[in-house]
C-alpha cells in the first residue's frame, strides 16, 4: 500500500506540526494573505464589521490594486482609495501602487514575497500560481481573507491530488501554455475540482520557470485547488535571484494518487482554447484550416505577461507589421519585466510593429479596461479565460493560447499556428 | 438565533452546465461591492435583465455541473443571496464559490438529481432532514443534512458574523 506524501500533504503536514491526510479539515496560520482592488474592499468591510481593528499580521497581508488600476473611472478610484487608506493606517508594507505595481501573481515571486513550501491563501483565483514554485497556494473570497486579517488563520481541507507525470521536452515554438491547454482539454473544466494537481516526472526539468507559473495558474481552469511543481534545480536557482535559499522538495514516489495523467512534452502541440470554455481545446494547426479571423490579439496577463513570454512574441514581431485589421495589445506583468522589455530592446519591437504597449494591469484580461470587445468581434488572447463575455460585449469572443500562437496570429490577422523555424 | 427550522419553498429558475462567476456578475459591474446594487446584475450574462425580475424573493435557482467555475469573487454569491434567491441547488459546485457561498450564507445544495427540476416547479426544502421535494413533479430527494455549526452560518448570515457571536462568546 502507499504510504508516501504528496507535496501537498507534505505542506499541510508541516504546518500543521503532525501527519495529516486528504479529506482533513485544518485551522492554519497562513504565510501570505492576498488581496486586490475587488476583493480586498469587501474584506476590510467585512473585518470591520466582525470589529476588528489591527490585522492580526500586518507582514503577511499582501494588497495589490491591479484589476481596475491604472484607475479607469471615478468608483474604480474610490475602491484603490479604500484600500490604499486601509494599507496606510494598518501599516502594510507590501501595497503596490501604480508605478510601483505590478499584476499581483507575477509580482509576488519575483519580489521574493511567496517561496516554495508556503502556505498562501489569496482572494484571487489565480492565486495557485504560486504552485510553480512549490507552494500550496489556493483561491478563496473576501470573507476568508477577513478572517485571515482577523485571526492570521484560514480553514482547509487538506485536497487529495492528481499526478500529471511528465516526460520528454517541448517541440519548438511550444511552452506553459501549450502544456496546460492540453492538460486542461483532458481533464474537462471541473476534472480537478477539489483537488490539487501535482506535476513529477523526468519532464518537469525541462520546463522552464515561467512556463511553470503559466502551468500552475490556470491550474483553477481545470477546478484545481492547487497545482504544484517540485523545488527543483531551477526553483532553487530562481529562489536564490531573489536571495532565498530553499531545499529540494518534492511528492514522494509512492503516493496514493487520485489520478494519474502521462503527458509526454514532444506530443503537445501550440494549442488554442475555443470559446467558451478553455477545456475547448484544439490544434493550432487544426485551428489554422478554419481561418478565424480576429480583431484583437491580447499578449500579457498574470498567465503569460512574463519576459519569456514576451521576448517570444518579440521574436515573432520583430520586422513585422501587425495585420491592419488588428489591434495587438502588449501588456508586461511587472514594472521590473516592463523595464526588461524597454533594456532588452523587444518594447521597441512592439512599438514598430505597431502594437499598443501597455503598463501592467489586469484591464484587458477580463474586459475591465485597456482592450473591450465590441459586438461581434473576436480576440485571441494568452490570458487566462474565454467566457461569455469575458473581454466585453456579450456577443464577443475570445480564444486563447500562447504567445507565440498570438503573435503569428497578429501579423496575419487570423488564428495562425507557429512557422517552421519560428 | 439558531434552532429554528430551516426552510425554503418557492419556484425554480433553471440554468445549465458551467455557468461561470463572469455569467453570475460580469467584472464591468464589479467597481462596487454593494449588495443592493450587484444583485440587479445577477446572472446578467445568462439571462439579461434576471437580477431585476420582481419574483425573485424566496425562489430557488437550479443549476447543472461545476456552478460557479471562474473567479474567486465574493461579489457572485453576494449577488444571488442579495437578490432574494432562497437556496441554490446544483449538481456540483466550483470549489472557491461553495466555500464562498457558506461564509456569506448563502444555503447551497449538491444534488445530482438537480436534471429533474424545470423553470417554474414548485420546490420545497426542509434543510433540517435534508429533503427536496419538487411538488410540481411530486418528487423528492434527500441530501446530507447540513452540520448544525453550517445552519448557524446562515442564520447569522455569514461565516464571520458567526463567528463573532458564538466563537468569541466561548472565549475559545
Amino acid at each position: 500500500m502507499a504510504t508516501g506524501q504528496s507535496m501537498s500533504e507534505k505542506i499541510f503536514s508541516r504546518k500543521a506540526d503532525r501527519r495529516v491526510s486528504p479529506g482533513e479539515y485544518l485551522m492554519l496560520d497562513v504565510d501570505v494573505a492576498l488581496g486586490n482592488d475587488i476583493t480586498a474592499p469587501v474584506a476590510i468591510n467585512e473585518f470591520r464589521k466582525a470589529g476588528g481593528k489591527n490585522l492580526r499580521y500586518p507582514d503577511r497581508v499582501v494588497l495589490v490594486p491591479d484589476h481596475f488600476a491604472p484607475n479607469k473611472d471615478i468608483k474604480s478610484a474610490q475602491q484603490v482609495k479604500l484600500v490604499r487608506d486601509f494599507a496606510n493606517e494598518q501599516g502594510v508594507k507590501h501595497f503596490f501602487e501604480v508605478g510601483r505595481m505590478g499584476i499581483e501573481h507575477v509580482i509576488l515571486p519575483e519580489m521574493g514575497i511567496v517561496k516554495s513550501g508556503d502556505l498562501v491563501v489569496g482572494a484571487d483565483s489565480h492565486t495557485c500560481t504560486y504552485g510553480a514554485l512549490g507552494a500550496f497556494a489556493t483561491g478563496v473570497g473576501s470573507t476568508d481573507l477577513a478572517g485571515v486579517y482577523l485571526t492570521g488563520k484560514a480553514w482547509f481541507k487538506v485536497p487529495s491530488a492528481i499526478q500529471v507525470r511528465l516526460t520528454g521536452k517541448f517541440r519548438k515554438g511550444v511552452a506553459g501554455k501549450d502544456l496546460v491547454l492540453y492538460l486542461i482539454h483532458i481533464l474537462g473544466v471541473d476534472g480537478a475540482n477539489y483537488r490539487a494537481m501535482e506535476f513529477t516526472g523526468p519532464g518537469v526539468a525541462n520546463v522552464s520557470m515561467d512556463s511553470r507559473f503559466t502551468v500552475s495558474n490556470m491550474a483553477i481552469e481545470a477546478g484545481g485547488k492547487a497545482g504544484l511543481f517540485p523545488v527543483d534545480d531551477i526553483t532553487i536557482a530562481y529562489e536564490a535571484e531573489r536571495g532565498i535559499k530553499v531545499e529540494p522538495f518534492a511528492a514522494d514516489e509512492d503516493v496514493a494518487w487520485e489520478r494519474s495523467i502521462d503527458i509526454d512534452l514532444s506530443d503537445v502541440p501550440p494549442m488554442v482554447a475555443y470559446p467558451f470554455l478553455p477545456s475547448n481545446g484544439k490544434s493550432a494547426a487544426e485551428a489554422e484550416k478554419e481561418k478565424v479571423k480576429i480583431d484583437q490579439v491580447v499578449i500579457g496577463s498574470c498567465t503569460n505577461g512574463r519576459i519569456e513570454d514576451l521576448r517570444v512574441a518579440a521574436e515573432i514581431l520583430k520586422g513585422k507589421k501587425v495585420a491592419p485589421s488588428v489591434r495587438c495589445i502588449i501588456f508586461p506583468g511587472s514594472q521590473k519585466i516592463y523595464r526588461q522589455a524597454v533594456e532588452e530592446g523587444l518594447a521597441s519591437i512592439f512599438v514598430d510593429a505597431e502594437c499598443a504597449f501597455s503598463t501592467p494591469t489586469c484591464g484587458p484580461c477580463l474586459g475591465g479596461h485597456m482592450g473591450i470587445l465590441a459586438e461581434d468581434e473576436v480576440a485571441l488572447s494568452t490570458t487566462n479565460r474565454n467566457f461569455v463575455g469575458r473581454m466585453g460585449h456579450l456577443k464577443s469572443k475570445v480564444y486563447l493560447a500562447g504567445p507565440a500562437v498570438a503573435a503569428h496570429s497578429a501579423i496575419t490577422g487570423y488564428i495562425t499556428d507557429i512557422r517552421e523555424g519560428a | 438565533m439558531s434552532n429554528t427550522t430551516m426552510k425554503r419553498k418557492g419556484s425554480c429558475f433553471v440554468f445549465g452546465d458551467n455557468v461561470n462567476t463572469d455569467e453570475i456578475i460580469p467584472a464591468r459591474y464589479l467597481s462596487t461591492s454593494d449588495p443592493a446594487e450587484l444583485a440587479l446584475y445577477c446572472m446578467e450574462d445568462a439571462r439579461s435583465g434576471f437580477g431585476r425580475r420582481d419574483d425573485l424573493s424566496g425562489s430557488i435557482m437550479i443549476a447543472g455541473e461545476n456552478f460557479g467555475c471562474g473567479s474567486s469573487r465574493e461579489h457572485a454569491p453576494i449577488s444571488i443571496k442579495a437578490s432574494g434567491i432562497g437556496c441554490v441547488i446544483a449538481k456540483s459546485f466550483a470549489r472557491i464559490f461553495l466555500r464562498n457561498s457558506f461564509n456569506i450564507g448563502l444555503p447551497i445544495i449538491e444534488l445530482p438529481e438537480a436534471d429533474q427540476f424545470g423553470e417554474g416547479d414548485e420546490v420545497e426544502i426542509d434543510f433540517d432532514r435534508g429533503l427536496v421535494r419538487n411538488l410540481t413533479k411530486n418528487k423528492e430527494f434527500t441530501f446530507n443534512p447540513y452540520p448544525e455549526f453550517l445552519k448557524k452560518v446562515i442564520d447569522y448570515g455569514g461565516w464571520l458574523s458567526y463567528a463573532k457571536a458564538e466563537l468569541m462568546k466561548e472565549g475559545a
